[in-house]
């Protein structure tokens, strides 16, 4: 794997977050007596680091484990063996009541925000829930304050969240985020359920605010352009495994592993697509899935 | 040479309120057409409406005729329409596991869309089940397999094949793709192109992503608000934009720009049954005046047009 060397900056900018030979299996159902229960590999070994301030892409297709990796990065689940260190902490064998700093500095949005907003609460509930869990005042000022950083008007907070479109919901997604004033933010697939015209809207929301707040931001998607524009580097992921990590341009524009490069050449532009391309374009060379 | 499709005058109601009006639309023998629009833009309904699908309360209107049927197709019975059908038309829908009956094995699937509508009797629908499954790659084992044992973009094939059975006039896609990986999707693209290439049958072609169509369809028509507000060759449509929607979509879905910022069409896309009256996107559009509270008159012909009272690339600006 052809690793970028790291300039003397990225030795001093210290690491926000580095994940050592993470392996998680998840055991399946018996299927007979007589033979041991299956087993899924979700991650085999994987290895990354995050400096601090940077924009940090994962990409992958479904089932190539980019959500059990976010998942052992927030703690939601427990590694099977490896080491997840955030913030010079390693929380990979943590007790929960010892993560309460974890919390409040790593704050992740989700790909839906219907499923990820609790349909019986008042937006301004929502907001300030992180708050009021994590035992800080929540202050009507803040929570008008977060509306406002993402750019909701003040009497959004009175409403629940059917009131609201994709767009307004994943603001909303956003603003619950950063209310513990995090310094991590990790964002699932945050619009892939979004229209292109709302799309934009978010993306930049997102870019402001990492940039405004000096956030890390790691951004899990699939789509490898969407990424391309957010990050600085990026890590694709196949199988449980990371085939390739580098900046995202290099990564796009000259794509080491032969995965990589499938990837890229099956993503349909606009460019290619008027200068001629077809759908047979899509499939690399000789490939056929 | 014949048009397969032609729809005039399309309107889609519900109750008291349009959530289609107007649409005109001709697909040409062995054209690949491309529908592109966000969510509640029409699209799904239009499409839902030329194969006499819509539920209950919804009521098309207007004009659908297709080439060799000798019936208009708005309003028309399901004994009728049932027997148009995946025999003229089939159409493939985004969740491909909704699409298959899944007690039934796939090969046994295939095969009835060829003995309902009696194109094939029963071991040479076998036969051809086979052949169909061979050409959407699939091993011959598949036949045997029941839809829950495939992968989504293996079942969205498998429907692939189910529609291309009865070799179709027309063949419609409603985001075929959408639910697939970029990977997969590729295949399966390259899949609904040769199968209508081979079989010279037309392909009116769904989705939100502009890039999937300027790759697989020559021609487009841009919805929102349920009304067509562009048409023209992709080449034409994607370069030079004229309606000032087309040119903010393009725009917003630029991720190649280099700056950070990326350029955005303000606002949200409404609810159905709440576009504005007049154009439907002034309440989105930046060049929007007084004269846009009246509908704009359609220019240009029917294939290649917009209707915008301040187009895009009038003066060269």
């Amino acid at each position: 794997m052809p690793e970028h060397i790291p300039t003397v900056h990225d030795l001093e900018t210290p690491t926000a977050i580095r994940v050592v030979d993470l392996v998680r299996d998840y055991p399946r159902p018996r299927t007979s007596l007589l033979q041991p229960a299956p087993v899924v590999h979700a991650l085999r070994g994987v290895s990354l680091e995050v400096k601090q301030g940077e924009r940090f892409g994962i990409v992958g297709e479904s089932g190539c484990g980019k959500s059990t990796l976010l998942r052992l990065i927030a703690a939601l689940d427990r590694a099977t063996s490896g080491h997840v260190i955030v913030e010079d902490t390693d929380i990979t064998r943590l007790p929960e009541r010892r993560l309460r700093s974890l919390r409040e500095n790593l704050q992740l949005v989700f790909q839906d925000p219907m499923s990820s907003l609790d349909p019986r609460m008042r937006v301004r509930d929502i907001i300030a829930e992180p708050l009021v869990v994590q035992g800080h005042p929540a202050s009507g000022e803040r929570v008008r304050e977060l509306l406002e950083a993402v750019g909701l008007s003040a009497d959004a907070g009175d409403r629940y969240p059917h009131q609201f479109s994709g767009g307004q919901r994943q603001r909303i997604s956003i603003a619950r985020a950063l209310a513990p004033r995090p310094r991590i933010l990790i964002a699932d697939e945050p619009v892939s359920a979004l229209d292109v015209s709302v799309r934009a809207q978010v993306l930049n929301l997102i870019s402001e605010l990492v940039d405004e707040l000096n956030l890390t931001l790691v951004f899990v998607s699939h789509d490898l352009s969407v990424v391309k524009h957010v990050c600085d580097r990026v890590a694709v992921m196949n199988a449980g495994q990371i085939v390739e990590t580098g900046y995202t341009g290099d990564v796009y524009a000259a794509p080491q592993h032969p995965y990589t490069q499938r990837l890229v050449s099956a993503i349909p532009t606009l460019q290619r697509a008027l200068s001629g391309a077809t759908t047979a374009d899509l499939l690399a060379k000789g490939e056929s899935a | 040479m014949n048009d397969v499709l032609t729809v005039r005058g399309l309107s889609v109601t519900v109750r008291d309120t349009a959530l289609v009006s107007d649409v005109d639309l001709t697909v040409g023998a062995g054209e690949r057409v491309g529908l592109i629009g966000e969510s509640g833009s029409g699209k799904s309904l239009t499409a839902l409406s030329i194969l006499g699908l819509l539920p209950e309360d919804v009521r098309a209107g207007g004009s659908v005729r297709l080439d060799g049927v000798d019936h208009e197709m708005v309003g028309a019975n399901e004994r009728r329409m049932s027997r148009v059908r995946g025999r003229d038309i089939a159409m493939v829908f985004q969740e491909p596991m909704t699409a298959l009956n899944p007690t039934m094995r796939i090969g046994d699937q295939i095969a009835e869309s060829m003995l309902i509508h009696k194109t094939l009797a029963k071991p040479a629908a076998r036969t051809a089940a086979a052949d169909l499954l061979e050409r959407v790659q699939l091993p011959a084992e598949t036949l045997r397999a029941y839809p829950h044992q495939l992968s989504g973009g293996q079942r969205q094939r498998v429907v692939l094949a189910l529609a291309l059975a009865n070799d179709p006039a027309l063949l419609i896609c409603d985001e075929p793709t959408t639910a697939l990986d970029v990977t997969v999707q590729a295949l399966v693209l390259d899949l609904i192109v040769r199968g209508v290439v081979d079989r010279s049958s037309a392909l009116l072609f769904i989705t939100h992503d502009l890039a999937v169509v300027a790759t697989v369809c020559e021609r487009v028509l841009v919805m929102y608000g349920g009304r067509v507000v562009e048409a023209g060759p992709v080449n034409e449509v994607f370069t030079r934009p004229r309606h000032r929607y087309t040119e903010g979509l393009l725009a917003a879905s630029d991720l190649e720009t280099t700056s950070r910022r990326l350029t955005t069409i303000p606002g949200n896309v409404p609810p159905a049954g709440r576009f504005p009256s007049g154009c439907v996107f002034r309440t989105r559009c930046a060049h929007a005046t007084a004269l846009c509270e009246e509908t704009p008159e359609w220019t240009g012909s029917e294939t290649e047009g917009f209707a915008c009272h301040h187009p895009a690339g009038v003066t060269n600006a």
